[in-house]
């Protein structure tokens, strides 16, 4: 044990403590939590910083999905009709939440892809080497990912209200908090894919074969409709976060939230639950992954 | 009872895959030393600094830095080093007042505290005016100022370095060593680095040799210098193998052939001069005598250039 009572914590100096080997565990017990709080804040708070001297990623995260959203709105709405309708809800409506969950998908790739800069350029083996446990380097990269998707889909949403959809205000303001859980998750599931890869054309690979699949098919492209693609739909965890948002926009709104093709889409209790569980899921799993002390760490 | 040992290192084996990295290695660096890990990329040097600096983990053997276990209490140890990587580990988006926040953080410094010892490593480091600066527009030198301001900021007892002076210049090779030199006698810190600069690891107290995973040999410079005995002769010779073995049969010495050149050691190296030449005249080109470098005492000690074991070194 450290016999010479050295602590170092919380901005204590060095200094040589009559108590001997047992103040350096308190010290360092009572200290932990502020400490790895403090080291959360810093690496999200990074996060931001380097989105806002990048400007080009705002570009890339909130321009396409918002291009989409204006051209197949365009595009297929003269030809878009929800089964069971009644309601008169334009294909530009319907592609609304998807293209939420777009830009929260798109934000939260981004900002895990610079795990792989993060490892390539050496910064992140100064983190790895810092007294810090590793759930909160994993936590402060997650947090700053969520926070910037979430800050580009309010954006969004602002601008949902101003083009005339039928969505209610509180209901804007529910699924403002709610595509937090979504982006976190998201954020999450990109940490998880990035933290092994060497390379980012590796990671683009994998947003081609399954991120952008897993979007189209979780309903914020077309609704599930029947057969085997309904099925995957369902086992899509994405499916709920989409349905959420989209339940929640029309908060209160009951003309469209009682219609036919809404009635279709999973209750809101189901939704909500679904999507916390994915993001613990892939909180865990991203912390178990950063947990594992490889020869991969290395540059 | 203060330990007297920095770092207790005993039959560390280390390997990737199959492939060996180190083998059965075992040293001790006291308490304010600068300690110098010498050897050819691939001598196992690289591995040792990562084991060390905890970011891989003990397979096998036992590390003990500061009187703690490496392995068992990484976190502890952690908040006791400073570790300053080969591959610069600032964040080139953020300024250097910046890097330091965000490194303060990562060691729970913050408020008074942070503010004086940033304001005390950018003076030391002579960094003041370029602050606010973003990494991206500082040089190397200017770079590597900023990691050691960083790995120092949250007063380690133990400095690890990985060839530190990669990629700076002769100025900024020699203000690094300033540097370094000033830490252990104003703070007492322990120095260990990596280096496969002979020169560079001349300026350790100690330094340990490396090749294929051991340590050949520890000691001080001048004492592993002294180890090769007097003066070190090498002849430049068309035939090098026959003139060894007619030096080795008229004056019974031991010689070896490295690189196409005779060597061996005497004390008395003028002398032989002299003797080599009206003996074996006609059959030698040049002959110099020199005082043993450290790569005379790397040639004793494994038999190879320093340079070619570098060239079949297997890559880290």
């Amino acid at each position: 044990m450290a016999s010479d009572g050295v602590v170092l914590r919380e901005g204590v100096a060095l200094r040589p403590q009559p108590g001997g080997g047992s103040s350096d565990r308190d010290a360092h017990n009572s200290g932990s939590t502020i400490h790895s709080g403090s080291a959360v804040w810093s690496l999200c708070w990074r996060e931001m910083l380097r989105f806002v001297r990048q400007r080009n990623r705002i570009v890339g995260a909130i321009g396409q999905p918002v291009l989409f959203w204006a051209l197949f709105g365009a595009g297929l709405g003269p030809t878009f009709q929800l089964a069971g309708a009644g309601t008169d809800v334009s294909y530009r409506e319907y592609f609304f939440p998807g293209t939420l969950a777009l830009i929260l998908l798109f934000t939260a790739i981004f900002s895990t892809i610079s795990i792989i800069e993060d490892r390539r350029e050496g910064f992140l083996q100064s983190v790895l080497v810092a007294p810090i446990p590793r759930w909160s380097m994993v936590l402060g990269k997650v947090l700053g990912g969520t926070v910037l998707a979430v800050a580009q889909g309010w954006l969004f949403l602002a601008l949902g209200l101003t083009v005339g959809m039928k969505f209610s205000l509180p209901g804007v303001a529910a699924a403002g908090l709610f595509s937090f859980v979504v982006a976190f998750a998201l954020t999450a599931l990109g940490f998880v894919i990035a933290w092994r890869m060497d390379s980012t054309q590796g990671f683009h690979a994998i947003m081609s074969v399954f991120l952008l699949p897993m979007w189209l098919l979780s309903g914020a492209f077309f609704p599930a409709e029947s057969g085997w693609l309904s099925w995957v739909m369902w086992a899509n965890p994405l499916t709920y976060g989409v349905a959420g948002l989209r339940r929640l926009l029309y908060l209160g709104e009951n003309a469209v939230a009682g219609s036919g093709w809404m009635a279709a889409l999973p209750a809101l209790a189901v939704c909500l639950t679904v999507t916390f569980a994915f993001a613990v899921a892939t909180f865990a799993m991203s912390c178990w992954i950063a947990n594992k002390r490889t020869t991969g760490d290395l540059l | 009872m203060v330990s007297a040992a920095a770092v207790v290192v005993s039959g560390l084996v280390y390997r990737y895959g199959q492939r060996l990295a180190l083998d059965d290695v075992s040293l001790s660096i006291d308490q304010g030393e600068v300690f110098a890990f010498l050897g050819p990329n691939g001598g196992g040097k690289t591995t040792l600094f990562r084991l060390l600096s905890t970011l891989i983990p003990v397979q096998s053997g036992e590390i003990e830095i500061l009187s703690l276990d490496a392995a068992r209490q990484a976190h502890q140890v952690r908040r006791r080093i400073g570790v300053v990587f080969q591959a610069p580990s600032l964040d080139r988006k953020l300024t250097v007042a910046e890097n330091l926040w965000q490194h303060a953080r990562l060691y729970g410094l913050s408020g008074k505290v942070f503010q004086e010892r940033r304001r005390e490593m950018l003076l030391r480091f002579g960094l003041a005016d370029r602050a606010g600066d973003l990494v991206e527009t500082l040089s190397g030198g200017l770079r590597r100022r900023v990691e050691l301001a960083k790995g120092l900021l949250h007063r380690p007892q133990l400095l690890l370095l990985d060839e530190p002076s990669t990629g700076l210049d002769p100025g900024a090779r020699a203000d690094l060593w300033e540097y370094l030199h000033r830490v252990r006698a104003e703070d007492g810190v322990t120095v260990v680095l990596t280096t496969h600069l002979l020169e560079e690891a001349d300026k350790a107290d100690r330094l340990a040799i490396m090749n294929a995973g051991r340590v050949v040999a520890l000691d001080t410079p001048e004492r592993l210098r002294s180890m090769v005995g007097g003066d070190t002769i090498s002849i430049e010779t068309p035939e090098p193998a026959a003139l060894a073995a007619s030096i080795r049969e008229r004056f019974g010495r031991e010689v070896t052939v490295v690189d196409g050149r005779v060597r061996f050691e005497q004390p008395d190296g003028p002398q032989w001069v002299a003797r080599l030449a009206t003996e074996f005249a006609g059959r030698i080109q040049s002959i110099t005598v020199g005082k043993p470098t450290l790569e005379d005492v790397f040639i004793a000690k494994t038999g190879h250039r320093f340079r070619e074991a570098e060239e079949v070194g297997v890559g880290e």
